[in-house]
């Protein structure tokens, strides 16, 4: 088989498990909806192994293939098929996609265990994996405009999949609105790119722009205008500034979902665009560089409010953006082996973060304020380690993956050299911001005096609520279908959860080793067909500049991680001393920037009053009361007239019949 | 003889029939005069039909009496529901679906 083969596979494996178990949700019983969902991923991943195997089998030239299915709409002029494209790019994509999403279905069959959405659940989790897998694969512009809404409507379902909760509508409902935002981002800068190279197909376009489609090169504005509202679709999905706001909220969702959707794959989607749009973004530095400054203040403005977020899981999302600010200005500077690199090794680890907080979550049934947390290093040892695992790797120390990763980024943006100096250093004082917020979650949530719920979890009880609670407004709840079901699953209980963990944790310690410099160069070799054209691809040479950016990295690391061992272990008030001392620094971190407030301001408050003004003054006076107040009182006035001749006398009518009659036949014997 | 005559007798019996239909209230002889009115049609068919020595005209005339009949069924069996529900025998009262 080829390699497309395997690809349209692994793209049937998940769809084929969303529609069985959406139709026979009913006849599921226990786990086995959750096994067909992870089966079918597992085979996905297997798929993608195979298009692996067959690309690696060819020439590093011929190492871009395209298949497809059928012509959608082939005119003059318009050449859309639905066709996939097969490339280093897209199989790496294929590969981690596949590959964590198998992973997180995995943990999910536990997880999930109890909830009555349970076939939902896993429909829901496959429709995801199958859009992002028809993302990454799109060959042509408007699949990958079908894939990019599809995972939005993925994200929309899964963030509100509990939804009886208020609050979990909501967020699913901020977040499709924004996603949306970003998909018409998309679709116009489709639209100007289209315009010049007159091709749908992603490497048509890409042939017809190195072939010099766009006049004036660099200048050219809509080239630039297109980039930058591809741009703006990439920072909408991947959660970068000002199209943030929804990440946060989105972990109003599942635990596991946050760990997939929200970690590891969706949100890195803005990544893999950059990346696979490279040769357009060559063309058009401004929309480069707007991409890596944006990235930078991405980085900055999540580490800072991850420091001062109290629930758990808003921490790992606001480290989420951050990272992913990483991967946006590696991509825009070039470095897109160091940023799918990243975005790899952020996947593992990400996600095992995600899953040992879910696990913790799981302890505190269903409570996710770090302030209620601690001590749990005795009652959950496996979910311990596997957070310090990940923990390591997401601050930066070496061995671990994220080390490398970052530190790759880093390194390229400090070889381009002039203001990319800028950003050099708001990466690594990002990296300082990142080591601290990390091991604050670390040590508040595992060390220092047990709480109530670690003791009696020593004991061999775990906690259960009460009266189930909306973590988020403590609203009391019950756990019907709708809400999270009745039992909280914890990885030291559950094999499931705890193979999915100890696999992540592998790829979290070893993913590092793809790529050390002056060792290996996986990552780089494999995928340098695919950026074959690039003129920034790869380009390692001051030694020092790597000597400097690793050991910079490794100090900051363990700097960030003993600030956060002084403030948080060893003298524990500090914490509130600092906050006392900085009161509107803290009150700028833990309301984000009031960057919902200033949304809210700027755009949500002068849209709602202008659609009040649109009621009070057009609606009400110019269409109710002209449009539809003036034809109704024609249409009465009219049929006022015409019920008067219905009197009801049949005598009356035969009356009028005849005259008519009659009238007919003296107008003809008048006419002849 | 000339077709007049037999087209005045149509026109009379037409006209009779229809000021019968006008003028009196009882329905069964509303209905009566509504045959009046048919079978005036009925002779002018009949009349040019022989004046132009084409069978057409007889052909309808019969069809206009199959649906006569057809027309009293209903009629007669409405007058005799009208009686059964005790409500006048009056078209002049029976005037409830007025616009």
């Amino acid at each position: 088989m080829s390699a497309t083969t395997f690809a349209w596979l692994a793209l049937a494996m998940p769809l084929a498990g969303t529609l069985v178990l959406a139709l026979g949700y009913r006849s599921l019983p226990g786990r086995s909806a959750g096994w067909i969902g992870t089966g079918t991923i597992v085979l996905a991943f297997v798929a993608a192994l195979g298009a692996l195997l067959e690309l690696q089998d060819r020439a590093p030239a011929h190492r871009a293939l395209t298949s497809s299915l059928w012509s959608y709409a082939v005119t003059a002029g318009i050449d859309a098929r639905v066709s996939i494209l097969v490339d280093p790019l897209s199989v790496f994509m294929l590969l981690v996609v596949s590959g964590v999403s198998a992973l997180i279905h995995l943990y999910s069959v536990s997880y999930m265990d109890s909830d009555r959405g349970y076939a939902r659940y896993f429909s829901y989790l496959n429709f995801f994996v199958f859009s992002m897998l028809l993302l990454v694969l799109a060959g042509n512009f408007l699949l990958l405009i079908v894939g990019w809404a599809f995972v939005g409507a993925a994200s929309y379902l899964l963030i509100s999949f509990w939804y009886r909760r208020s609050t979990a509508t909501r967020a699913g409902i901020k977040a499709f609105v924004i996603n949306v935002v970003g998909d018409v981002g998309l679709v116009l800068g489709t639209y100007f790119i289209f315009k010049h190279t007159h091709a749908l197909d992603l490497r048509g376009s890409f042939h017809a722009a190195s072939a010099g489609a766009f006049v004036g090169g660099s200048g050219n504005g809509d080239l630039i205008a297109g980039c930058v509202l591809l741009l703006v679709g990439a920072f909408a999905k991947s959660a970068q500034i000002p199209l943030h706001t929804w990440l946060p909220d989105a972990m109003e969702g599942p635990t596991p979902v946050s760990a997939l959707i929200h970690a590891a794959t969706m949100v890195t989607a803005g990544v893999y665009l950059i990346a696979r749009m490279h040769p357009l973004f060559e063309r058009a530095p401004t929309a480069q560089d707007v991409g890596a400054v944006i990235g930078a203040a991405t980085l900055l403005v999540a580490g800072t409010v991850g420091l001062a977020q109290v629930d758990i899981k808003r921490v790992i999302a606001y480290s989420t953006m951050s990272q992913i600010g990483y991967m946006i200005m590696g991509v825009s500077v070039g470095a897109y082996a160091a940023g799918l690199f990243h975005l790899m090794t952020h996947a593992f680890f990400k996600a095992l973060l995600f899953m040992a907080a879910g696990s913790l979550i799981g302890a505190m049934a269903g409570e996710q304020s770090l302030q209620r947390m601690g001590g749990f290093r005795k009652a959950l040892p496996f979910t311990y380690a596997s957070f310090l695992i990940g923990g390591l790797a997401l601050a930066g120390v070496p061995p671990f993956s994220g080390f490398f990763s970052k530190d790759e980024i880093l390194l390229v943006t400090g070889e381009r050299g002039g203001w990319h100096w800028a950003l050099y250093v708001v990466g690594y004082l990002g990296a300082l911001l990142t080591a601290v917020y990390t091991f604050r979650m670390v040590f508040r949530a595992f060390h220092g005096a047990p709480v109530a719920e670690a003791r009696e979890l020593e004991r061999g009880h775990p906690h259960h609520a009460e009266v189930p609670r909306n973590p988020a407004t403590g609203e009391p709840e019950d756990t019907d279908v709708g809400f999270p079901g009745p039992h909280h699953a914890i990885a030291e209980r559950a094999l499931p959860m705890r193979a999915a963990m100890a696999l992540l944790a592998v790829g979290s310690i070893g993913a590092g080793a793809l790529q050390i410099p002056h060792v290996d160069f996986v990552i780089d070799d494999f995928l340098r067909p695919s950026f074959g054209d690039s003129s920034l691809y790869a380009t390692h040479g001051r030694d020092w500049l790597l000597v400097l950016g690793l050991s910079l990295g490794t100090a900051l690391g363990l700097a960030g991680i003993a600030i956060a061992y002084r403030v948080w272990v060893m003298r524990p008030g500090s914490a509130a001393r600092v906050r006392a001392r900085a009161r509107p620094l803290y009150e700028l971190f833990v309301h984000a920037w009031y960057f919902d407030e200033l949304i809210a301001a700027l755009i949500a408050r002068p849209a709602v009053a202008a659609g009040r003004f649109a009621r009070d003054t057009f609606e009400r006076r110019v269409v109710d009361d002209a449009l539809i107040g003036g034809t109704t009182t024609l249409i009465r006035a009219g049929s006022a007239a015409v019920r008067a001749a219905q009197s009801g006398f049949v005598r009356y009518y035969a009356a009028l019949l005849v005259l008519g009659v009659t009238g007919v036949g003296f107008y003809f014997l008048l006419q002849s | 003889m000339s077709i007049a005559w037999y087209l005045a007798v149509s026109a009379i019996v037409f006209t009779l029939g229809a000021i019968g239909v006008i003028a009196r209230r009882n329905p069964l002889v509303i209905l009566l005069c509504l045959e009046l009115m048919l079978n005036g049609a009925n002779l002018a068919l009949i009349a040019f039909s022989r004046l132009w020595g084409n069978g057409d005209g007889q052909i309808l005339a019969l069809v206009v009496m199959t649906v006569a009949a057809c027309e009293v069924c209903i009629g007669l069996g409405m007058i005799v529901a009208i009686h059964r529900r005790r409500l006048p025998i009056d078209v002049d009262e029976l005037r409830e679906l007025q616009g």
